[in-house]
């Protein structure tokens, strides 16, 4: 290439305590390029990237930006140095208006004091870039998460960043948002900006990046244009071994069985919330999995917390074995055998100063219980078994479940619901966030649990997932079910159309 | 490294080490240290906090905190002298009399806690606001009730909560290792406990796993009530005389201060009711240290504030290890 | 201007405004000389130090915090200011506001170097200055000069209107232009909303919170100061309560305890309110209609508290979860 590279990391070694999260790694990024990180979950692409964004200080190695040496202290510096990072939880202040979002930090003065006028100015110019015309007046969580997205980019526009980090940039987006957001990066990319981009999602890595460099136990094993390498070969790089894989599948899904067609558990009618479900119908069957496909905001999660009690319907009718079925909290849905394995495990999920097995027996706890003490010899039986089952990967269960990854914390809130024995079992994206290696094996779990007789709801935003495996697909769209595929009918373009323009009252129980 | 070894154990083990460090030092500087009259007089005055503290630790293990405790307090101080004085109404025997005011007053505090609970519970308000309300309202109430007017009285039934012993030991030092034994164990070992420290590591996460999250928050409040009003029996009791304007001022502070020091996190998810007592011995060990040796209360007060710091922040270095 | 207002805040924040009108409406309406001269200037020239503490507050809370010890503060600053009244009215005001200052910069010290919550923290400096300001006074009230003027900071009158006031005048218009005129201001909102993304977003979240602890310190001083000399002495044991009466002046004012957004002014109305309510029962028992003893009063202020805070839960989001117990 003819123009030096923008920014060029070599000798990169970082300790924490004991452990090595970089082991002599490196990176080059090129001016107006598009630079696709990846590797596993510890493979040390975030510690790479905190060290440029000022998080962390290098203990070895040598950063040069721009053609000088580069290092900074604190994210304030390296924004002012111009490189900005988009993060995957949009780490933007919501209450504050757009403007103060994209400006503070470089405030335009009159006399002094903030010019308000010339900040909504500057704000609006940066945001018709994006073809973005809103109030930048209003508090910035008003808008969805794809907007405060681009109000972030805009943000570092603004403070002439010439290499932009994202970090999972599309992990809470649809498919046309993270369209809007390509066209965005190739904007970025054609004024000359650089921009590294961290995704698990290699479909969306080979439609916009340049080069990819895989990292791997603290080092970069691997560099390339991506051109010249395919989607078997990167993945095998990032996962040092060679992964056996049948043909036509992308998930660990085998197909689902032939014809499921038992009595229908669950039916829903009519369902409406007030505000992200509308008018939804749908119906599981025993011993299947039913997938919920839908863009974002369509409504999915609402429904399934509809189902398990987590919020109240306005109105519409469910049945549960035949009767009518109306709970009005969690603890009624658990009670007539229901578990919901969560979207956000950090939130709704985990409770981080307790131990694996408290978390583990936290819903059935109450059922073990001898006048109201908890029967810890039985507790500790069945929470052995469930880290023997699902691969639990843990110092043992009083470990606190804040020190566990992200995959085997999503194993210990599945081993919760799976240890009430359920009828049913709501899964809202089980393998989000998760690495190649742990999604598999939650993937052919789910498969085999469904196999022995548990009733699955799988929401799921990874199209393969669904398409491969479920036997039953309903379609929402907007908070309405417009759709309901099974069997032949599950096919890739059948849901992205129905996703995309189905229309309501498709769907029939 | 080692320092950073030593530092952490000093958190895990502070508070003991603390408190075993003060007391080997007032046995060598501080005259009469050793005696039982020293013994008395200690114990005294740090039952009462330790008892409500107790009730503090659980409501601040569900991310929470109680403000109205020494209000409460004057409340049950107030309404138990006036039922067994006759002052309310007349009841015959002096046993019954007594019994019936115990139980009006716990049962007074106990729902006015409940009440803390349920507009946390129910209506989404904070704890430190929605515990505002009785502290400021009910010190009033309950000098409403005696119109600020003392209550002097010599009933030995009644007394014998404050005065009394049983073994030998005072009642109300008992009453304050009951109170602590119960609730270490139920915290550790029963559902309720474990619903509490869940609720306060991740109220969401509670809801969503079944745990019923109102009519526990409900509960602790309520028990953070009659603990309350146990003390504030008990120091009634004590001076044989009640005070409405002054029974439990300032003791919400010496409990949240006992439950900090004693290592139960105040974000909520993570408690311990032995550390509260060791804290609130330590706190009271180091008043009476300075008093005994001739400091000002004025000074103890600075240095009760920075023992407060030191050991809040020697256990969160002891966490983050 | 700086924001679009949505109903709900709207309600809140201009609601305390409404209120506060209608209050002095019934007053006007039942009793004589409610809004006479007199009774006006006494309202103003008292609640001007709750005025200055609750402005404070207003700001530590909006930034997520809280600051338990501006009490204790005030009582130390109005006996450090009643010893240097001897030496002038100046060097009683600034040795005031810088004891003020002292406690505001070991509680920035404490919050951030040592990362100890708010709660925690300014509990045990309210101790600390408690004590501090027993000591320094010996355990009784120091009376102030009455030769240097110092006084007329307390009980004078500038322009027809008492001097209080006008301070607290003052640090509320200067209040005003620095939260909604200042980066420092939006800091402080924008580091209450989401601290860490604050930080990420490159914005000196230490400097500015070292900053309000500091400016609510100095401004519990200059209440002490004024307690000093409206009362004609140092008081070691007052201002307590005085954190609570500050809280509950913010919360009636419509800021969040939990961070990210607030209003001066609305606080302002909020001490304005409740000040005018303690004045209506006080006319009310002049009245002898009831006779309300001092001690409703503490019942009716709670109750008060309590319809405040009931209302303003059913107007916020009925989705917001409370984050925790002690607001820092």
């Amino acid at each position: 290439m003819a123009a030096p590279p923008l920014l060029t990391m070599t000798g990169m070694t970082k300790c924490f305590g004991g452990t090595v999260a970089l082991d002599g790694a490196s990176l080059q990024v090129g001016m107006g390029e598009v630079h696709a990180l990846v590797g596993q979950n510890g493979a040390g692409k975030s510690t790479m990237i905190k060290i440029l964004t000022g998080y962390h200080r290098k203990d070895q190695g040598e950063v040069l930006f721009a053609g000088a040496p580069f290092e900074v202290a604190s994210p304030g510096a390296a924004q002012h140095a111009g490189i900005s990072t988009i993060y995957q939880e949009i780490n933007l202040v919501p209450k504050q208006s757009v403007t103060e979002n994209i400006c503070l930090g470089r405030e335009m003065r009159r006399f002094g004091l903030l010019d308000w006028r010339a900040m909504h100015d500057e704000a609006r110019r940066l945001l018709s870039r994006f073809n973005l015309a809103i109030d930048v007046r209003s508090p910035l969580g008003q808008f969805s998460t794809a907007t405060q997205q681009m109000i972030a980019i805009a943000r570092a526009i603004g403070f002439s960043a010439r290499l932009v980090i994202m970090d999972e940039p599309t992990s809470s987006l649809d498919d046309r948002e993270a369209g809007v957001l390509f066209d965005v990066v190739r904007q970025l990319r054609a004024e000359g900006l650089s921009v590294i981009f961290v995704s698990h999602k290699l479909d969306e890595l080979y439609a916009i990046c340049d080069r990819v460099t895989i990292m791997r136990d603290g080092r970069t094993v691997h560099s390339a244009a991506m051109s010249e390498i395919g989607k078997l070969d990167l993945i095998s790089t990032m996962l040092g071994r060679e992964i056996a894989r049948t043909t036509g599948h992308a998930t660990a899904f085998a197909a689902p069985p032939a014809a499921a067609a038992g009595p229908a558990l669950f039916t829903a009618e009519g369902l409406s919330d007030g505000r992200h479900v509308r008018d939804v119908s749908f119906a599981l069957r025993k011993g299947e999995i039913t997938g919920f496909a839908g863009l974002l905001g369509a409504g999915r999660t609402e429904t399934a917390r509809l189902l398990f009690g987590a919020s109240r319907p306005l109105a519409g009718r469910m049945m549960l074995d035949g009767r009518a079925f109306a709970p009005r909290q969690p603890a009624d849905a658990i009670a007539a055998g229901i578990g919901f394995c969560t979207e956000d495990r950090k939130i709704e999920g985990i409770v981080p100063e307790m131990t694996v097995a408290e978390n583990m027996m936290l819903a059935l706890m109450p059922k073990l219980a001898r006048a109201g003490i908890v029967d810890e010899t039985r507790q500790k039986d069945i929470v052995a078994g469930f880290i023997k089952s699902l691969g639990i990967k843990c110092s043992g269960p009083d470990q606190k479940i804040r020190e566990l990854s992200g995959g085997n914390q999503q194993k210990v809130l599945l081993g919760r619901w799976l240890a009430l024995s359920p009828r049913l079992l709501i899964l809202d994206e089980p393998t989000r966030g998760i690495d190649v290696g742990a999604k598999a094996e939650i993937q052919k779990l789910v498969a085999r649990l469904a196999a022995e007789g548990l009733t699955v709801l799988m929401i799921s935003s990874e199209l393969e997932e669904v398409i491969e495996g479920a036997a039953r697909v309903f379609v929402l769209r907007e908070g309405l079910s417009v759709a309901d595929l099974s069997r032949s009918d599950i096919t890739e373009p059948n849901v992205l159309q129905a996703m995309a323009h189905g229309t309501g009252q498709a769907a029939h129980v | 490294m080692s320092d950073g070894g030593l530092i952490v154990s000093l958190g895990r083990h502070g508070p003991l080490l603390a408190l075993l460090a003060l007391i080997v030092l007032n046995i060598l500087i501080t005259p009469n240290f050793l005696t039982l009259q020293t013994l008395n007089v200690n114990l005294t005055q740090v039952c009462t906090i330790v008892i409500v503290a107790v009730g503090m630790t659980l409501v601040i293990a569900t991310g929470g905190i109680d403000l109205s405790v020494g209000s409460l307090m004057a409340i049950a101080g107030a309404l138990a002298p006036m039922i067994f004085l006759g002052t309310l109404f007349t009841i015959g025997p002096v046993w019954l009399a007594v019994t019936v005011a115990i139980l009006v007053a716990l049962g007074a505090t106990a729902l006015l806690g409940a009440f803390n609970g349920w507009l946390i519970a129910r209506f989404n308000i904070q704890p430190i606001v929605a515990t505002l309300v009785l502290f400021i309202a009910g010190r009033g109430i309950a000098q409403v009730m005696t119109n600020g007017n003392l209550q002097v009285f010599k009933v030995p039934e009644f007394q014998f909560i404050g005065l009394g012993r049983m073994f030998g030991i005072p009642v109300q030092a008992i009453l304050m290792l009951i109170f602590v034994v119960v609730a270490a164990w139920a915290l550790r070992r029963t559902v309720f406990g474990r619903q509490v420290l869940a609720i306060g590591g991740n109220d969401r996460a509670a809801v969503l796993a079944g745990v019923p999250v109102a009519r526990v928050k409900i509960a602790v409040y309520a028990i953070s009530g009659f603990l309350a009003g146990i003390a504030g029996l008990i120091v009634v009791a004590i001076n044989s005389a009640s005070d409405a304007n002054l029974v439990g001022l300032g003791i919400e502070l010496d409990a949240i201060a006992a439950v900090a020091v004693g290592g139960t996190l105040l974000t909520g998810g993570r408690a311990t009711v032995w550390g509260t007592l060791v804290g609130a011995f330590t706190i009271q060990i180091v008043r009476y240290t300075l008093l005994a040796n001739g400091v000002p209360d004025a000074a103890a007060m600075v240095v009760k504030a920075a023992i407060i710091v030191a050991a809040v922040w020697l256990q969160q270095r002891g966490k983050r290890a | 201007m700086t924001q679009r207002i949505t109903s709900g805040s709207f309600l809140a924040s201009y609601g305390v405004v409404l209120a506060l009108a209608g209050v002095i409406l019934f007053g006007w309406l039942r009793y004589d000389n409610f809004l006479g001269l007199f009774n006006v200037m006494s309202v103003l020239r008292y609640n001007s130090m709750f005025a200055l503490v609750s402005l404070g507050m207003c700001f530590v809370i909006m930034t997520g915090g809280i600051d338990l010890s501006v009490g204790a503060t005030a009582a130390l600053a109005s006996v450090v200011a009643a010893q240097f009244s001897h030496y002038g009215a100046v060097a009683g005001l600034t040795a005031g506001v810088l004891a003020g200052f002292g406690v505001g910069l070991v509680n920035g010290l404490i919050i951030i170097r040592l990362q100890i919550m708010p709660f925690i923290t300014t509990l045990a400096t309210m101790l600390a200055a408690g004590g501090l300001a027993l000591l320094l006074s010996g355990n009784q009230t120091i009376p102030v000069s009455y030769q240097t003027g110092f006084t007329w900071l307390g009980q004078g009158n500038l322009w027809g209107l008492p001097v209080p006031a006008l301070i607290a005048a003052l640090a509320y218009v200067a209040g005003s232009v620095v939260l909604n005129l200042t980066s420092g201001g939006r800091t402080v909102l924008a580091v209450g909303d989401n601290e860490d993304a604050a930080r990420l977003m490159g914005l000196p979240a230490d400097r500015v919170l070292f900053a309000v602890y500091l400016a609510c310190g100095g401004l519990a001083g200059l209440a002490g100061v004024v307690l000093a000399a409206q009362f004609g002495a140092g008081q070691p044991i007052e201002g307590k309560g005085w954190e609570l009466f500050a809280i509950a002046a913010v919360v009636v004012g419509g800021t969040l305890l939990t961070g990210g957004a607030g209003s001066v002014l609305a606080t302002l109305a909020g001490v304005l309110l409740m000040g005018v309510l303690f004045t209506i029962l006080n006319f009310e028992n002049g009245k002898g209609w009831i006779s309300l003893s001092a001690y409703w009063q503490s019942v009716i202020r709670g109750l008060f508290l309590l319809a405040v805070v009931v209302l303003q839960a059913r107007l916020a989001d009925p989705a917001r979860r409370p984050s925790g117990a002690a607001g820092g």
